[in-house]
């Protein structure tokens, strides 16, 4: 039989909560965490607008030693998988250090701290940049750091895949579960808000130009118009159900009950995109048909042709308005490869509480996408499963479906 | 050039590297091992990098390995300093 992957653990940072409760709490509220960049001065700067955490003082959530040496993309990733082991009520102790593993996302590495030793370098000299650059910028120190903090000597993985990294991240822990890891701490964060860092994400085209924070970012709108780039994720920790009752783990959020991956195929191939197999693939994973599905967290492009092929998706999968579709990212914009592990909380906090949020700014979806968008208020909802959907850019699609379990 | 007190090693420390919840730093300090006062070998690359950048001395890397002591690496600085001056 099939090792069963639950999750004991959950913990947000978003733009609008730092810590699970208070994230679900404005979520459910419609606060808007999009507000103009307040960490440079972004005047003459075609887009203005920040998904931005602004009420986490480092030094209260991360050792001392580690100050000097992390970018802050790694202190949310640190602070965030302390909060989830406390939820799970894991310590150094709980298990064998070896039996424990992580598993984690970043799609954008330390831009932050990169960008400050960059200015020493240019303006100083090479010796005055810090020797902790060597590992500051790298994609795989958020699994580094944490593994070392928390004592876990188990499989450890770093995975960049862009927006759908986050998602792909927690189906290879499901894998190392599998493989007879008891325990792996996964998910996502990024942040790269310094000027260096928000230049090279306007780069990509795909932000938005509108400087109001309540419309530049509107995803499956009339209106749309790009995305706002964000701050921030989620972790998460999985456990082999098994040894999570054997532990007397203090609660189960949800299974992890499906996962897939696909590529788009080669542009001008003329043969369709890969979200809808992804979307029908993790379905299958999870042996479930699309009706057993209550809702659909979306990734959400924010651009008119993303969010038609994404609906157009989404009806393939479950027929016209045949599901409940939200996005709560509207209200905290794209977080690169924290986008898909918050959606995953969020999940699992419309499982536990019977209500899925709304996509806080949407209000005008074109009727030809035939989508059953929550828009406006919360919707009470009794949620069993829900599938999670993410897109890197250049053709990765991810989706997983988190059960009640 | 100035020579250094355990003061100033102190500061430049914490500034280079922070310091370990687990050890008060303003005791008695000049003859534990940096292993013993939290502090690794990168934590002593980058402290020895802005002693380079304030007094003006190279230290070798036996100097600050972390089996040396504040003590020693203080006798290191200044000696250089005096040698230079």
């Amino acid at each position: 039989m099939t090792v069963r992957t639950v999750v004991t653990g959950v913990a947000v940072a978003a733009p609008n909560g730092l810590g699970t409760e208070d994230y679900w709490k404005a979520v459910l509220a419609g606060q808007n965490g999009i507000s103009e960049l307040v960490r440079f001065d972004a005047t003459g700067y075609p887009s203005r607008l920040a998904g931005q955490i602004l009420d986490f003082e480092a030094k209260d959530h991360i050792p001392s030693r580690l100050l000097p040496q992390t970018d802050v993309s790694t202190r949310y990733a640190i602070a965030a998988a302390g909060w989830a082991l406390e939820d799970a009520a894991v310590g150094p102790d709980t298990l064998p250090d070896y039996d424990m593993g992580v598993s984690l996302s970043t799609a954008q590495g330390g831009f932050e701290f990169t960008h400050q030793e960059f200015q020493k370098l240019w303006s100083k000299g090479p010796e005055y940049v810090s020797v902790y650059e060597s590992f500051a910028w790298f994609y795989a120190v958020n699994t580094g750091q944490v593994s070392i903090r928390n004592a876990m000597r188990g499989p450890g993985i770093a995975l960049v895949g862009e927006q759908a990294g986050g998602l792909d991240v927690v189906g290879h822990a499901r894998r190392v579960i599998r493989r007879g890891t008891r325990l792996v701490v996964s998910g996502g964060v990024d942040s790269a808000l310094d000027p260096w860092g928000y230049t090279s994400q306007l780069s990509g085209g795909l932000v938005s130009t509108v400087d109001d924070p309540a419309r530049a970012y509107l995803p499956f709108d009339r209106a749309a118009s790009g995305h706002v780039p964000g701050e921030g994720g989620a972790v998460l920790v999985l456990e082999d159900a098994g040894s999570a009752r054997d532990r007397g783990a203090p609660k189960v959020w949800g299974e992890i009950a499906g996962y897939a991956a696909t590529f788009d195929p080669r542009p001008g191939s003329g043969l369709p995109p890969g979200l809808r197999r992804a979307a029908e693939l993790a379905l299958a994973d999870a042996g479930l048909e699309p009706g057993d599905i209550d809702v659909v967290f979306a990734d959400a492009a924010g651009s008119t042709a993303g969010d038609r092929a994404e609906a157009d998706a989404i009806r393939e999968v479950f027929g016209p308005r045949g599901v409940a579709v939200t996005a709560p990212k509207a209200s905290i914009g794209r977080l690169c490869a924290g986008g898909g592990p918050v959606d995953l909380a969020t999940a699992l906090l419309s499982i536990r509480d019977g209500v899925v949020p709304a996509t806080a700014h949407t209000s005008d979806v074109p009727e030809e996408y035939g989508i059953d968008l929550v828009t406006g208020e919360p919707r009470t909802l009794a949620v069993r499963a829900a599938l999670v959907l993410g897109r890197g850019r250049w053709g990765f699609n991810s989706a997983v479906v988190v059960t009640a379990g | 050039m100035a020579t250094m007190e355990i003061d100033d090693l102190r500061r430049i420390l914490v500034a280079c590297a922070g310091e370990d919840d687990g050890i008060d730093l303003t005791g008695e300090i000049e003859d534990s091992t940096f292993q013993e006062l939290g502090y690794d070998s990168l934590a002593l690359m980058e402290s020895a990098a802005r002693i380079t950048q304030e007094y003006g001395v190279v230290l070798p890397d036996e100097a600050v390995s972390d089996a040396a002591t504040p003590r020693t690496v203080l006798a290191a600085v200044n000696s250089m300093v005096t040698a230079a001056a």
